[in-house]
């Protein structure tokens, strides 16, 4: 039964990463994802997959997809069907999948975030009915496989599970969302394990969509720079594999951090835009430490939302300050959407992904585009490759429409547990 | 404030072809015949799409000059107005911040007029694509312009799956309460009508006659001073797999609800087209109670209608007219998923269902 739900008995468990996996234009896996954010590598370029001539910008995070798919338990006909999207959420889930050593399950439950789901194959869709009404070739694939409810059964079916199914569609903080709603289950006993994360592909209508808007930085992406202008999209996915404490450490799993806390609200100010003081933002950080049981004096690093908007990086801003107080010109911040992009649904999965690799190897990813810093930010903006000894990393996810996620992760050691 | 133990439902609120609000939609299935069609034109074809489109409101409601909703597509405006029918005299309460309201908003298609819209501007030229319709395509625009109109700031989702994904939205609100992250969560399904979705549903189902709303149930935890209907359970969402075909999800989600007494009822969602109802219609073979089939009536509203479906018998309830209900959605391409609603017994403050 979804509900009531059986809760098992006791305190909350303690909820961990055993595997991840995570896909963007740095490259698909950990290790040239773990180098490129650490050397606050750029991976932005020009658009390969749809046509930008027309377009006030041309570059974004595009992802070069590997020349094959990993095995999985999907025939290979469903392979072929595929599209970009799918075979971005497949590369993350298959890493994650492997590393946490699981088998396939009749109780797994699934938790993504997706702002567009297939969105290219609607695109698709749309053109051919258009312009040949009368052709149904290839359409019943395409509408089917459009919708993020088959992305998802692809998944399930790639990997043998069966669980419910929930995608979460919170535009841009889908992803934080997707994986705090995955913590919220296995904390309070609702499940042991839980496969969670976000995807999104790059698409005309989104990529026109915020060009529309004028969101698109015609120049470079630089989140919380001055004379910042404007964001780049991206694409990719991000996976983990999240199970209790008691659970991994049944199976003797290799733990790679630990989600410690999680918050939700919105920002009912604007469609588009932030509340200039980020009052929700400052809801979320509050509310997850407060779950997580930290102060900001223990938060040793940010993976800031930054997407390099004017107004989302000085409401951000503020709301840090607000948030952190005193402590805030301590806290080391930075945005890794300035090397692969706003990555959308998947920002937040990628962008946790990041904290982890952070987390495990000490060090912090640079925002490496930044020339001249905002004022408004009294914190340390990292620009440089550096290590630090920190044991919180703290990341923001916000969307249209006021969705407003954090989430608290900390490092693990062997042993601490 | 301590954590729930039972989820009541205390609003309901529609829109659907039969009209703006529960009463129309009450009428129209009492009445138990199929809804007039109407055409839709269809791009590139001589020959209109029937459908059943939502009348336009009579009068104007007042929420739709809201600046968050002049520009607004059709189902942010379905969605907003089921939402407050079934908040009632909540509103208030809402927007002065004495409790926390979560919202849950669960599409299938969601914001396709205004998705279709801006790519056809995007193809024209991109130059000209209006910045105003973008952000209405994102599927949370809705669940934002209900929480922007009410002020609440507390969590909210938009899940979105296939038909079923409504009760699932149920069971993540009911949660959300068992576990105090909200006082009060409404939970809405919503979609809009537009030719392009029509195009792609006669690819698996030539026959089906789409439509349009919203339904929205609105749950507290609060002890009703008067018996009141209650979420009982919602079953697992058992998925069409591989392994596991829509018949065989059907029979598992029968398999965890109440075999049923004649004075039950049974809303399910088959729509008179053997295709897609087999599943459905053979895991219910045997219900010895009265079945309620809204789609027949109403369309296949996607996730609007598996909305009217729980809407139509909590109604049946709140009318008296049966003691328990049944809601059963074999989706169109995810999973099968019921619901038991009962009416509560006021005294012990649980439910009182018959097994």
């Amino acid at each position: 039964m979804l509900f009531p739900p059986k809760y098992r008995p006791g305190p909350t468990s303690r909820v961990v990463a055993t595997g991840a996996g995570i896909v963007t234009s740095l490259g698909a896996g950990w290790k040239p994802n773990a180098e490129g954010f650490r050397a606050g590598r750029v991976a932005i370029q020009p658009v390969t997959i749809f046509d930008v001539t027309r377009q006030r910008v041309k570059v974004a995070g595009e992802v070069a997809l590997p020349p094959a798919l990993p095995e999985t338990l999907l025939p290979t006909r469903r392979v072929r069907r595929l599209d970009r999207a799918a075979k971005l959420l497949l590369l993350a889930a298959h890493e994650a999948w492997r590393q946490s050593g699981w088998a396939s399950s009749d109780d797994l439950p699934l938790v993504l975030g997706t702002t567009s789901g297939g969105m290219s194959l609607g695109q698709d869709y749309y053109h051919q009915a258009i312009t040949r009404p009368h052709s149904p070739r290839r359409q019943a694939t395409r509408s089917l496989h459009y919708q993020a409810q088959r992305q998802a059964l692809d998944l399930a079916d790639a990997l043998g599970v069966r669980g419910p199914i929930t995608i979460i569609a919170n535009a841009c903080a889908s992803g934080a969302n997707a994986i705090g709603h995955a913590w919220d289950l296995l904390r309070r006993g609702r499940a042991e394990r839980v496969l969670t994360g976000g995807y999104d592909a790059l698409s005309q209508l989104v990529f026109a969509g915020f060009d529309s808007l004028q969101a698109l930085s015609p120049t470079r992406c630089r989140p919380f720079d001055a004379h910042r202008d404007g964001l780049a999209i991206g694409e990719g996915a991000a996976v983990l594999t999240l199970e209790t404490l008691e659970h991994a450490q049944r199976r003797h799993a290799t733990v790679l951090g630990e989600i410690l806390g999680y918050a939700a609200a919105t920002d009912a100010h604007h469609l588009t835009q932030p509340h200039p003081q980020g009052d929700a933002a400052l809801a979320t950080m509050t509310d997850a430490c407060r779950n997580a049981g930290v102060t900001p004096a223990q938060i040793g690093y940010i993976n800031a939302h930054g997407t390099g908007t004017p107004l989302n990086d000085s409401a951000e801003a503020a709301a840090i300050l607000r948030w952190a107080g005193e402590r805030a010109p301590r806290i080391p911040v930075s945005s890794t959407k300035s090397g692969i992009g706003h990555l959308l649904g998947a920002a937040g999965a990628v962008e946790a992904v990041v904290c982890l690799m952070a987390l495990r190897g000490q060090w912090l990813p640079p925002t490496s585009t930044l020339e001249s810093p905002d004022p408004i930010c009294v914190f340390p903006l990292v620009r440089q490759p550096t290590a630090l000894t920190f044991e919180h990393a703290l990341t923001n996810s916000f969307g249209f429409g006021g969705a407003n996620a954090t989430i608290i992760l900390r490092r693990w050691e062997p042993g601490i547990g | 404030m301590s954590a729930a133990e039972n989820i009541f439902i205390r609003g309901i609120g529609a829109v659907s072809p039969a009209g703006w609000g529960v009463l129309p939609l009450r009428e129209a299935l009492a009445k138990g015949e199929p809804w007039p069609t109407r055409e839709l034109d269809r791009s590139g074809w001589a020959r209109p799409f029937r459908v059943r489109r939502v009348p336009p409101p009579l009068p104007r409601p007042g929420f739709m000059s809201h600046p968050r909703l002049r520009r607004a597509s059709p189902i942010t405006q379905y969605a907003v107005a089921a939402a407050l029918e079934a908040l009632g005299g909540d509103v208030a309460g809402v927007k002065c911040g004495s409790f926390r309201l979560g919202v849950v908003l669960c599409v299938m298609t969601g914001c396709v007029n205004y998705s279709r819209r801006f790519y056809d501007e995007t193809l024209k030229d991109p130059a000209s694509a209006s910045p105003l319709v973008f952000p209405e395509t994102v599927f949370n625009a809705p669940a934002s312009h209900i929480a922007a109109l009410l002020g609440t700031n507390a969590i909210n989702y938009t899940l979105v799956g296939d038909t079923g994904t409504f009760l699932q939205g149920l069971a993540l609100g009911a949660d959300w309460m068992l576990n105090d992250r909200v006082d009060g969560c409404l939970v809405v399904g919503a979609e809009e009508m537009d030719w392009l979705t029509a195009d792609a549903y006669r690819l698996f189902a030539r026959k089906v006659v789409l439509s349009e709303g919203a339904g929205a149930v609105y749950l507290r935890a609060e002890s009703p001073a008067h018996p009141a209907v209650q979420l009982h359970s919602v079953t697992q969402s058992h998925l069409f797999l591989l392994e596991q075909d829509r018949a065989r999800a059907a029979r598992q989600m029968r398999t965890e609800l109440h075999a049923g007494r004649p004075e039950h009822l049974l809303c399910d969602a088959t729509q008179g087209l053997q295709n897609v109802d087999g599943a459905e219609l053979e895991a219910w073979r045997d219900w010895p109670g009265t079945k309620l089939s809204p789609k027949w009536i109403l369309g296949e509203g996607l996730a609007a209608a598996s909305a009217w479906q729980c809407v139509a018998a909590i109604d049946t309830l709140r009318q008296r007219q049966h003691p328990e209900a049944i809601v059963s959605v074999v989706g169109c391409n995810q999973q099968a998923i019921g619901a038991r609603f009962v009416i509560s017994n006021p005294k012990s403050q649980n439910s009182n269902p018959s097994e």
